[in-house]
């Protein structure tokens, strides 16, 4: 890492020439970096102690933001929950899919290629595209889906993205359908990481596919397991874009998750310090899984 | 790769070909889940209206309604969408190579003081999401008048961390040797980057360049927020228009989403290994 390092005595005049190149080579994007990214995080706390509606009145209020959270915003639990709900719906059932298509993907196979495009393709479609596309899909009165359904025989299909209890789950689906893609390339670069001898070793022993995956895939992508739920858990708690160009959040609160919530606050209410605050709570929860990341990484790792 | 299947005997066994049989199924059955909703975007956009959700789905309209893809032009200001966005797309995409490039270099292969812990700095920030700080970031670059501009969005998504990080783990890679000996030639560091960094980082450039094309012509949060005049929305905030005025015309609808989707595949069949490089470069451990 530090291969040229010794080379210089610092203190030199060459030297200080040499780190003001340096300088200037990080500066473009250091100083860009520093005004808009994090100069803002930083803000955000500050932001969270004002009452700061409506773009005047900046009035500093202590803890007073976090605690009509906590305690007097009756949407927030909601929020928190359906955010849950959200991730829990999510990652899981994205994970096991996305290791299980990297798996099939590993084998020797015929179009191998095609088959990569194909489930990436729904990651670099545009969102608001494929959810005009859903929507029409899962129209409850016309879509092809209920359509499908009926003559299957179902008497009373959901209805999905216009009902409460099937809001969610509708968007989980499109979320899962759109991301798997993208984490099964993940998996497949962990996969092809995994020397064969480890299977041929396997196989010598004679374990079967079940015994082989458990113990020689399972524990080799371990890893990459813990960085895709990381990954995973922050992008479903940092989403709300699905949610607007589905169903607005609705029907009721039944889908406005802790990031729409933030946006309502700030760009549709202007309740700037509630919203700071909000994002504040988002912060700690993305540091807190992401510590938790670190952790159990080290801890289960140790075969390294 | 494994290589398990050079190890077996090329004889075919009876389990094995069922094996193989269902494994082609399985991945022809995901292939219909994930092409489905395309194919049946297409259909309907060649689609009259009151034929758009006709039971059993008819696959291949009896005859194509192409009118469709004349009609979306004139509803709705798509032609000003596509150019908003191209001018989003193209300005982000070269400051972010451009400054990554930049500050890549110098992190990977020059000595400054805080080298490390400013590296540290990106690399811990680059997980926190942007919205946690797009309030305190909307007031700023509202005070300095660039809401409602191209300019203001193009600034807000310059500068990257991740670019950074992904182009440091590739100069991280090219030999001090070279570096030295172009060094004892008497060229200047900025020689050194110009002349031999970017040309030998081609790959790197390429799966940065696609990663920020896919995510500023897909943006939707961005634009939806900073853009309020219609003459500066973008190919996405268009897109919604067809949702909320035109909500009964499907089939134009579909007609869109099928133009909007264009440019990213023709990109993304083109350039796929570098979309797959990006993917595989976040997922790698720094």
């Amino acid at each position: 890492m530090n291969g040229i390092e010794k080379k210089r005595r610092p203190g030199s005049r060459l030297h200080l020439k040499r780190e003001l190149t340096a300088y200037m080579f990080i500066a473009p994007n250091f100083i860009g970096y520093m005004v808009l990214t994090f100069v803002p995080i930083l803000l955000s706390f500050l932001y969270s102690t004002f009452d700061w509606n409506l773009g005047v009145n900046k009035v500093f209020t202590g803890i007073a933001n976090f605690r009509y959270m906590f305690l007097e915003d009756l949407d927030f639990w909601k929020v928190v929950w359906n955010t849950f709900y959200y991730t829990i719906g999510t990652v899981p059932v994205c994970l096991i899919l996305s290791l299980l298509l990297a798996m099939l993907m590993n084998q020797k196979l015929r179009g191998k290629v095609f088959f990569r495009s194909v489930f990436f393709f729904p990651y670099v479609a545009s969102l608001v595209a494929v959810a005009v596309v859903w929507m029409a899909l899962f129209n409850p009165d016309k879509g092809p889906v209920n359509e499908m359904l009926m003559s299957l025989g179902v008497k009373n299909p959901p209805r999905w993205a216009g009902s409460a209890e099937w809001a969610m789950p509708t968007i989980i689906g499109l979320t899962i359908w759109k991301q798997a893609g993208y984490y099964m390339v993940v998996y497949l670069a962990a996969l092809q990481g995994v020397p064969s001898e480890l299977y041929e070793a396997a196989r010598m022993d004679g374990a079967n596919a079940f015994q082989r995956f458990l113990h020689v895939t399972w524990p080799m992508v371990t890893p990459t397991t813990f960085f895709v739920t990381m990954m995973l858990i922050i992008g479903t708690f940092k989403s709300y874009d699905i949610m607007y160009v589905t169903t607005q959040g609705g029907p009721g609160v039944a889908t406005k998750v802790l990031a729409y919530h933030i946006y309502n606050n700030a760009f549709v209410y202007m309740k700037y310090g509630y919203a700071s605050a909000l994002s504040v709570f988002l912060f700690a929860v993305v540091l807190i899984v992401t510590l938790i990341q670190f952790r159990g990484e080290k801890r289960f790792t140790n075969y390294l | 790769m494994t290589n398990i299947e050079h190890m077996a005997p090329r004889r075919i066994v009876p389990s094995k070909a069922i094996g193989r049989t269902l494994l082609y199924i399985a991945l022809i059955a995901g292939c219909a889940v994930m092409l489905l909703p395309f194919v049946w975007m297409i259909s309907s956009s060649l689609k009259t209206e009151s034929d758009v959700f006709t039971f059993p789905i008819q696959w291949i309209p009896s005859v194509p309604r192409w009118k469709n893809y004349q009609l979306i032009w004139e509803k709705v200001p798509l032609l000003n969408g596509f150019k908003n966005s191209a001018i989003l797309t193209v300005c982000t995409m070269v400051l972010q190579i451009t400054t990554s490039s930049l500050a890549a270099y110098a992190f990977a292969k020059l000595e400054f003081r805080g080298r490390n812990f400013l590296f540290l700095a990106y690399v811990t920030t680059i997980a926190i999401p942007w919205q946690v700080y797009m309030v305190p970031q909307y007031i700023m670059m509202a005070s300095w008048h660039l809401t409602d501009s191209l300019t203001g969005i193009v600034i807000m998504h310059a500068f990257t961390a991740f670019g950074v990080f992904m182009m440091r783990q590739f100069y991280m890679g090219i030999p001090n040797e070279l570096l030295e000996a172009a060094r004892i030639d008497g060229m200047s560091e900025a020689g050194i980057w110009i002349r031999i960094m970017v040309p030998l980082s081609k790959p790197a450039v390429a799966t940065l360049a696609i990663t920020s094309f896919v995510f500023e012509w897909n943006d939707f949060m961005g634009p939806r927020i900073y853009l309020s005049s219609t003459s500066k929305q973008t190919l996405q905030l268009v897109l919604r228009l067809f949702n909320t005025q035109y909500s009964s015309n499907y089939a134009q609808m579909m007609a869109a989403a099928t133009v909007a989707l264009i440019p990213v595949f023709i990109m993304f069949v083109f350039l796929q290994r570098y979309f797959v490089q990006g993917v595989a470069t976040s997922g790698l451990k720094g």
